[in-house]
């Protein structure tokens, strides 16, 4: 049997997802779309002199998976500096992969383990990487970002 | 009254042909309904295929040894079948391709690369699978040619006067899908033929979707050319077909240079082989072709009347059944219509719905199939799609419903 994949946690992300909004003033912005689900949707961060991301906010439209996926991040992303948002999304993108065993390997991920049965999903694993690769993509500049 | 042809079809005799019908899924039975994505096989076809491999496998058209010749002999007689099955006029007229999408872009390239030019206009509606468009959008770039698209209503069908007000003197070709693979929509491809020709137009009709839904005769219909998918028709993957009408396949020039295309090749010059040669350059899908033959031989024993009721009851039914669900809604409600059901759920997302649905044992294909304009003119990003084949059961609709409201409960948690 495969783990159950829409836990609780998931749902209540997909039914009230925090950070859902334009962040104006945001310092990195950009847009992500996965063309075969037709998710889309804008991560923005504000990062300070400090290299310190403030705070993290997104928008747009997806299955629960994506929803979920994204307003866990932004919660996960603030406060955080880039060298550690990084090293999250590598952490994150390994967890979706199945390469890393949360109970088994040491990582940063938290409440984000929520997401660790998403590997036996093949179909379902760009849903949940692509507000990810969008984050890192605003990060490195990039402004679209496509998970086909 | 019972009807004679009923008692021919006998749903659980023909199930029993599919071995596909007996995996389970998740720890549940196959609920296959994607059968518009592509179709399970018969043992027969398998049986076909492996034959070819197991007792006469050797290429065709090139050698003199037995083998060959059988191989060869067994190939002709699929091309036979496939005209039966078309009733084209002549058995060169019927050419092997990889599938749809390749016989399109034969035509895209072959015919309206020779025959097209600048300022001239082709036509194609606005349900299209993404084969029907971007050849001809490719062909556009290439030849200046503009394309344009006929409007469909809210109900998912084509508005036959403002393909009457596109046509001119500058349309040269007309491509146009029969049945829609994401509404279920049955086009009426004989008034477009007939409003074409009087313009001088040639027509392209992507049979993809009806070669299981209508029996097809391409001399009564008048279409230049036809295309379908084996896959899509119980036969295996890797094989299709292109019809032409004999005048056009004469004057268009080859779409593949290669082996078997050829009657002679010196460095000073190649002359092309005769029909239906030419246009099937290199070793072709032999084991395919043979096992497309023995699916439209098993498709045609099964009797159209019996399967044309049987299907109208389980559309008829799973369509009911599903509007009975709060929060569904259907896309694509065409007064003809046939074998599919797009659908959306309030609040779940299509691709939720297909994963949850999936732990049911019930396969359907969520996403824009294909069709992303169509997914634009009803403002969404994906559905639902149950799609039906003959041996699809009511019980089988019952069982997505409930796979379906089970999704919703989940959703409500
Ligand atoms: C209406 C229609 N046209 C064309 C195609 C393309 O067929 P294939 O992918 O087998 O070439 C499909 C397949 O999805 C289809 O449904």
């Amino acid at each position: 049997m495969r783990d159950e994949l829409y836990q609780q946690t998931i749902l209540e992300h997909n039914r009230s997802p925090r950070n859902f909004k334009k962040l104006e003033g945001a310092t990195h912005v950009a847009e992500g779309y996965n063309p075969l689900c037709g998710d889309h949707l804008w991560v923005y961060m504000k990062v300070n002199a400090g290299g310190i991301i403030e705070e993290a906010a997104f928008e747009g439209s997806g299955c629960a998976i994506s929803k979920a996926s994204a307003s866990m991040m932004t919660m996960a992303l603030k406060g955080k500096t880039i060298a550690e948002a990084n090293l999250l999304f590598d952490e994150f993108h390994k967890l979706a992969i199945g390469e890393l065993k949360p109970d088994q390997q040491p990582n940063h991920l938290g409440k984000l383990t929520v997401f660790s049965g998403i590997w036996q999903y093949p179909a379902r694993v760009k849903c949940a990487v692509l507000s990810w690769h969008t984050m890192h993509g605003a990060l490195e500049k990039t402004k679209t970002v496509s998970t086909e | 009254m019972t009807n004679p042809y009923m008692s021919t079809f006998n749903i659980q005799k023909l199930r029993q042909d599919f071995p596909n019908l007996n995996i389970r899924v998740h720890g549940k039975p196959l609920v296959y309904l994607d059968n518009a994505a592509t179709t399970l096989k018969p043992r027969c076809v398998i049986d076909a295929m492996n034959a070819y491999y197991v007792t006469g496998v050797a290429n065709v058209h090139r050698g003199v040894h037995y083998l060959s010749e059988q191989a060869t002999a067994a190939f002709e007689y699929s091309r036979q079948v496939v005209r039966q099955f078309l009733h084209s006029a002549k058995v060169h007229e019927i050419i092997f391709t990889k599938g749809a999408t390749e016989s399109l872009n034969l035509i895209a390239q072959s015919y309206g690369r020779h025959f097209l030019k600048k300022g001239d206009e082709i036509i194609i509606s606005h349900m299209e699978h993404h084969s029907n468009i971007v050849p001809w959008q490719m062909l556009c770039q290439q030849a200046g040619c503009v394309l344009k698209v006929i409007p469909i209503n809210d109900r998912g069908e084509i508005i036959f006067e403002e393909y009457l007000k596109l046509l001119s003197d500058k349309t040269k070709l007309v491509s146009l899908v029969w049945v829609s693979n994401s509404l279920g929509t049955v086009n009426p491809v004989k008034a477009v033929i007939e409003a074409a020709h009087k313009q001088g137009a040639v027509v392209v009709i992507d049979a993809a979707q009806a070669v299981t839904h209508t029996p097809i005769n391409v001399q009564e219909l008048d279409c230049d050319f036809l295309v379908f998918s084996g896959h899509k028709v119980f036969g295996p993957t890797g094989v299709g077909v292109l019809y032409g009408k004999e005048k056009w396949l004469e004057a268009m020039p080859p779409y593949q240079g290669g082996g078997d295309m050829i009657k002679s090749v010196t460095f000073a010059g190649t002359t092309y082989n005769v029909l239906p040669y030419k246009f099937e350059a290199g070793t072709p899908a032999i084991a395919e072709v043979i096992g497309l033959r023995s699916a439209l031989e098993f498709f045609q024993t099964i009797g159209w009347e019996g399967m044309k009721q049987h299907k109208e009851e389980i559309l008829d039914h799973g369509t009911r059944t599903l509007l009975s669900i709060d929060g569904v809604r259907i896309i694509g409600t065409a007064k003809d219509k046939t074998s599919i059901i797009s659908f959306v759920v309030d609040g779940i997302h299509p691709h939720d719905l297909g994963t949850l649905v999936d732990q049911e044992g019930v396969a359907i294909r969520t996403g824009h199939h294909c069709t992303q304009p169509v997914m634009q003119r009803f403002g969404i990003p994906a559905t639902a799609r149950a799609s039906l084949a003959f041996y699809n059961t009511k019980e089988e609709l019952d069982i997505l419903a409930a796979a379906v409201k089970k999704a919703q409960a989940v959703f409500k948690q």
